[in-house]
C-alpha cells in the first residue's frame, strides 16, 4: 500500500498537526467561568492554557476604602460555595488583628457553621465530580440536605448563599431554638445519605475507571504549586490550618485529617468524603458542648466589644451608649490600630488566608486575600497534559474551583 | 533543633552579615526585609537550610510615602515540618520596580507574580509569562497603586439616573 501523503501546502504555511480547542468559558463543563485554550492531539491534550480574570470585581481595591464590617459582604463573594467559612475567617482575622477575645460559646457555634459551609461545599464538589462522569443521581440526590444546611444558615443570618453571616466578636443574634432543630434533624439525617452517596460512587466501577490515575500530581510538586486542602491532603501530605494554626478553639476537638496517596481525582473525591465525615462528627461534638451552656451561659453569642460590635436595636433607641457606638461603628469613626496580620483559615478548598495591612486609618491600607483555588489552577496545565479530553473536564471539577474566589 | 523565629533570625544574620534587617514579630510572625537584589539568595536559602518549602502568599503593596521604596513586594513563607510561617518584604522604587521572579524556586510563584504585575507593575525579572492575568491586557495602568483612587462617592457630575446614583 502506498503510504499516504499530506496535503501539498502552499510555500511557507507550516503544517498544523494537532488541533486547537476553545473551551469555555462558558461551557456547561466548566461550572464557572473558565477558559481554556487546548491543543489537542486526537483526544489527547498536548498543551492548554487557562485565562482567568472573566469575573474580576477588584476585591482588594474595595476593601481599602470600607470599614472593617463593610468588607464582610466582599468575602461571601469569594468563595460562594461556603461563604460562613470566608465570613468566620474573616471576623477571626478582624479579632485576632484587634487582640478580641471570644467566648468559648461563640466558637463552638461558630465550628458548628464553618464545617456545615464545609459539607456543603464538598458535597457540591464531590456531586459534581460525578456529574461529569455521568451519574447525575448523586448530584440530585444530595442537594436536599444542601438545602437544609441553607435553611440553618437562614434560621442564623437570614440569608442563604452570600451570607454575610456573623460580627466581629460573635454573631449578631443567638441561634433559635428551630435552628438547632434543624440541626438535629441534619445529624440525623445526613450521615444516611452521606453512606448512600457514598455507597453510589467509591467502589463502583465506572466511576473508579474514570477518576483512577487521572490528574494526578505527587506531593512535591503539588507543595511546590501551593496546593492546599483536600487536593493537597489527596496527594499524602497532612497539612490542615485547622490542626496546624488552631482558631476558633478547633483544639478542643477530636477529629483526623483524611489523607490520599496518588493525589488523583479518585484521591480526591475520597478525601472530600472522609472530611466530611470528619464534619459530622465536630459538628456533634460541637453541638453537645454548645448544649452543655445553661442558664445565662446559653444567652452569650458575642464577646464584650462595643467598639466594633453592633448594639441592638433597642438599646440604640433607649441607651446612650448604644446610640453612640452605634454611630461611630456605622460612620466607621472607630480607628484602627497600627500593624500587619496574616491569618489563614481551612477553608473549603484549601488555606483561604487575609493579610492585613493598616496604617492606622479607618479602612485597610491593604488587604490582600489569598485564593486557595487561583494558585493551584496554575497547575492544571501539567495535571491534564497527556490525558483525555474528557479526563479533563474531571480534572476540573474535581480540583473545586471556584470562579468567584478564584477572581477576586 | 527545633526552629523558633530567633534562631532563624539569628541564623539570617550570620548568612548574609546585616544585609537582612528590620526584624520584627508581630502576632507571633517573624517579619524582615532585605535589599530587592537578595531576593532569590534569601529564599534559597530559607528553601534549602531552614526548610521554607511553601510559598503562602506573595503579593504587592504601595506606599507612595516610601521614597526609594514605593513599592513593596510581600512573601509569606511557611515551613510544614516545624509549622513555623514568616513574612519577607522587599522594596523597590516605583521609576524602576524589578524584582527577580521566585518562579524558579515555587512553581507557585508565577500567577501570583503575575497579579502583582498586573496590579502593582512590578516588573519581575526572568518570568516565564509576565502578562496581565485578572485584567484585560490592554489596559495601560496598575489599579491597585495608591495614584488611583477610587470614585468619589459624593461625586455629583456624572448623570447616573440609569443606576440610581444621581
Amino acid at each position: 500500500m502506498e503510504a499516504q501523503h499530506n496535503i501539498t501546502l502552499p510555500e511557507g504555511s507550516i503544517e498544523k498537526k494537532t488541533t486547537t480547542l476553545n473551551f469555555g468559558p462558558t461551557h456547561p463543563a466548566t461550572h464557572g467561568v473558565f477558559q481554556n485554550i487546548m491543543e489537542i492531539d486526537g483526544e489527547r491534550v498536548v498543551s492548554s492554557e487557562q485565562s482567568v480574570g472573566f469575573i474580576h470585581r477588584a476585591f482588594e481595591k474595595l476593601a481599602e476604602r470600607r470599614n472593617l464590617y463593610q468588607i464582610t459582604p466582599i468575602t461571601d463573594r469569594l468563595n460562594y460555595c461556603s461563604s460562613p467559612i470566608n465570613n468566620m475567617g474573616w471576623h477571626l482575622t478582624c479579632e485576632k488583628f484587634l487582640k478580641v477575645e471570644t467566648p468559648k460559646r461563640v466558637d463552638y457555634l461558630r465550628i458548628i457553621i464553618m464545617e456545615l459551609a464545609r459539607i456543603s461545599d464538598h458535597l457540591i464538589c464531590n456531586s459534581i465530580v460525578g456529574v461529569d462522569t455521568g451519574a447525575y443521581t448523586g448530584f440530585l440526590y444530595v442537594m436536599q440536605y444542601r438545602e437544609l444546611i441553607y435553611e440553618i444558615y437562614e434560621e442564623v443570618c437570614g440569608s442563604r448563599l452570600t451570607t454575610n453571616i456573623g460580627r466581629i466578636g460573635g454573631f449578631e443574634r443567638n441561634f433559635t431554638n428551630t435552628a438547632f432543630e434543624k440541626l438535629e434533624k441534619f445529624l440525623n439525617e445526613y450521615p444516611k445519605v452521606l453512606k448512600e452517596f457514598e455507597s453510589l460512587f467509591t467502589r463502583n466501577r465506572i466511576f473508579m475507571e474514570r477518576t483512577q490515575g487521572t490528574g494526578g500530581i505527587s506531593a512535591e510538586r503539588a507543595m511546590n504549586y501551593g496546593f492546599t486542602g483536600p487536593n493537597l491532603r489527596a496527594t499524602g501530605v497532612d497539612y490542615d490550618v485547622r490542626v496546624a494554626n488552631p482558631y476558633s478553639s478547633y483544639q478542643d476537638f477530636d477529629f483526623t485529617v483524611p489523607v490520599g496517596s496518588t493525589g488523583d481525582n479518585y484521591d480526591r473525591f475520597l478525601v472530600r468524603n472522609a472530611e466530611m465525615w470528619q464534619s459530622i462528627s465536630i459538628i456533634k461534638q460541637a453541638y453537645q458542648k454548645v448544649q452543655e451552656f445553661k442558664g445565662t451561659d446559653a444567652e452569650i453569642f458575642h464577646a464584650d466589644v462595643p467598639e466594633y460590635y453592633l448594639p441592638k436595636k433597642e438599646d440604640v433607641y433607649n441607651n446612650m451608649e448604644a446610640l453612640i457606638w452605634h454611630f461611630k461603628i456605622i460612620m466607621g469613626e472607630v480607628d484602627l490600630p497600627k500593624g500587619q496580620i496574616y491569618n489563614p483559615v481551612e477553608g473549603a478548598n484549601g488555606e483561604l488566608g487575609f493579610y492585613l495591612i493598616s496604617d492606622g486609618g479607618r479602612t485597610p491600607f491593604r488587604l490582600h486575600f489569598r485564593r486557595p483555588c487561583f494558585i493551584y489552577y496554575q497547575a492544571y496545565p501539567e495535571l491534564i497534559t497527556g490525558g483525555m479530553l474528557s479526563d479533563a473536564v474531571v480534572t476540573m471539577s474535581s480540583l473545586n474551583l471556584i470562579a468567584g474566589e478564584l477572581d477576586a | 533543633m527545633a526552629l523558633t523565629n530567633e534562631t532563624i533570625q539569628a541564623q539570617l544574620e550570620a548568612k548574609f552579615e546585616g544585609q537582612v534587617t528590620t526584624f520584627s514579630t508581630e502576632t507571633g510572625m517573624l517579619s524582615f526585609e532585605s535589599p530587592a537584589a537578595l531576593n532569590l539568595k534569601v529564599m534559597q536559602y530559607l528553601f534549602d537550610e531552614l526548610g521554607f518549602t511553601f510559598l503562602s502568599d506573595l503579593c504587592g503593596v504601595n506606599y507612595p510615602d516610601n521614597v526609594d521604596g514605593e513599592l513593596v513586594v510581600v512573601y509569606h513563607l511557611h515551613n510544614f515540618v516545624e509549622n513555623i510561617r514568616l513574612r519577607y518584604s522587599i522594596a523597590v522604587p516605583i521609576s524602576k520596580p524589578d524584582v527577580f521572579t521566585a518562579t524558579k524556586i515555587f512553581e507557585s510563584a508565577n500567577w501570583m507574580e503575575r497579579e502583582t504585575y498586573d496590579f502593582f507593575g512590578i516588573n519581575f525579572i526572568g518570568h516565564p509569562n509576565l502578562k496581565r492575568i485578572l485584567n484585560v491586557e490592554e489596559m495601560d495602568y496598575f489599579p491597585m497603586r495608591k495614584e488611583f483612587p477610587l470614585e468619589d462617592q459624593t461625586r455629583i457630575d456624572k448623570d447616573d439616573e440609569m443606576f440610581g446614583r444621581g
